[in-house]
């Protein structure tokens, strides 16, 4: 088991210009293998114009329980949407 | 605009016929309206004039924070401060953004910043003037929100990706500064005759810096041509500035205030107001650092990022500590 390759997160570039999402992961001995292993796995059919691959155990991840304190306080800040603000029509788009 | 006469290192556009073939693949992938990635092959210019650019811009809106930051405390009503500290905060990131996009460069953003501090790199001339009234903070909204989204927007059609996408985000975001400023307007204008009387005086000292934002006539300028065959500019200053009169005028109709402008009128044949143009002495006197809160504004920022160093580096050494802490444990076993 000590010689399973590691785990790598795969982010593809759908488009010239998009950001890269995220598709999910794969196992891969290294860096080069793991865009090679990308691109099999997860563009198939053309799905991107760019790949990147990140260890696994390089990102940082907030726990799930966390939710709460993470985003709840932007809950009560409406004042931070365009629609909290009432602009009349006859002054045009703002 | 945010980024005032960004130079280009160009003293000519040059023709497709008269570049490397590397240049022209590149010139060509631009014009089809791909966009240039981080690692790809760039010309050096074209990666020193965004580095110019997305500085600047990166800059103006750190510094941007600093003429809002002064009413946070003073804001008239609880819900007033609420809102203006979430607009300085949002300055903040999108500050932090731009600065991003400008290290895939391969600049840092500590050397951007020592640049700043060294009066080598400008922000927007627009915040060195001071917030005199509770007013202002309705007129930046409006007015100098107002201008940089007539450029912003455009700009998220931009050749280079990174810039592209923090522009996107930035807009998204943008919004609600103008409206919230419009909204200070709103009830200014609608209040007692004092209250109006403040608008109006925000208007005037705010109309013409306003104006400058956009910088100088272009139209016979070889940086902007060769960052228009670029796309890191996409319109001409005049077009812009055209275009913000044009939206604005109205609005500060609907308020009932007047634009400080006796040329102003409308010309049916361009579809378009004529206006008055700004002093330009003014603009380049500003530039040059000689506004009225040049070195308020500068000072400030040096000393935020002089008081600033212990707490970055305190961070830093109990980080470095935290990293050795497992390595020294099996060390002493």
């Amino acid at each position: 088991m000590s010689s399973e390759w590691p785990l790598w997160e795969i982010f593809i570039r759908g488009q010239h210009g998009l950001n890269h999402r995220h598709v999910g992961s794969l196992h891969a001995p290294d860096a080069e293998l793991a865009i090679k292993n990308a691109r099999d796995v997860y563009t198939r059919r053309n799905e991107g114009v760019s790949i990147w691959a990140v260890r696994s155990s390089d990102i940082v991840a907030s726990s799930p329980g966390d939710k709460g304190p993470l985003f709840e306080p932007a809950n009560s800040k409406v004042y931070r949407h365009p629609t909290f603000y009432d602009i009349p029509n006859d002054v045009g788009h703002m | 605009m945010y980024a005032q006469l960004v130079k280009t290192d160009s003293t000519h556009v040059r023709g497709l016929d008269e570049m490397s073939d590397e240049e022209r693949a590149f010139q060509e992938r631009i014009d089809r309206g791909e966009k240039i990635e981080p690692k790809e092959w760039m010309p050096e210019g074209y990666r020193k004039t965004l580095i110019r650019q997305i500085g600047q811009h990166a800059h103006s809106e750190i510094v941007g924070q600093l003429p809002e930051g002064n009413w946070i405390t003073r804001a008239p009503t609880l819900e007033r401060k609420a809102i203006l500290l979430a607009k300085v905060q949002d300055e903040a990131g999108h500050g932090l953004y731009l600065y991003c996009a400008a290290e895939t460069l391969g600049v840092s953003r500590d050397e951007l910043m020592e640049l700043l501090h060294a009066g080598k790199m400008k922000y927007s001339s627009i915040f060195n003037y001071p917030t005199l009234t509770w007013a202002d903070m309705g007129a930046v909204g409006w007015l100098v929100d107002g201008a940089a989204i007539m450029n912003q927007v455009p700009l998220q059609r931009t050749s280079y990706g990174p810039y592209s996408r923090a522009m996107i985000r930035i807009c998204k975001e943008e919004s609600f500064h103008q409206r919230q400023g419009y909204d200070i307007m709103m009830k200014m204008a609608r209040g007692t005759p004092a209250q109006k009387h403040m608008a109006q005086d925000a208007l005037n000292r705010f109309w013409y810096p306003a104006l400058m934002m956009f910088g100088p006539s272009d139209k016979d300028s070889v940086h902007s041509a060769q960052s228009m065959a670029w796309k890191i500019k996409m319109n001409t200053n005049d077009e812009l500035r055209q275009k913000f009169v044009d939206q604005t005028v109205p609005q500060a109709e609907h308020l009932g205030l007047t634009v400080p402008d006796e040329n102003l009128r409308w010309n049916e044949e361009k579809g378009g107001y004529d206006f008055s143009e700004p002093d330009w002495s003014e603009f380049f006197e500003v530039i040059a650092g000689n506004g009225p809160c040049n070195r308020e504004r500068l000072g400030a920022r040096v000393k935020a990022w002089e008081d600033g160093a212990w707490f970055r580096d305190g961070l830093k050494a109990h980080a470095d500590k935290a990293a050795r802490r497992p390595a020294m444990a099996v060390a002493a076993e």
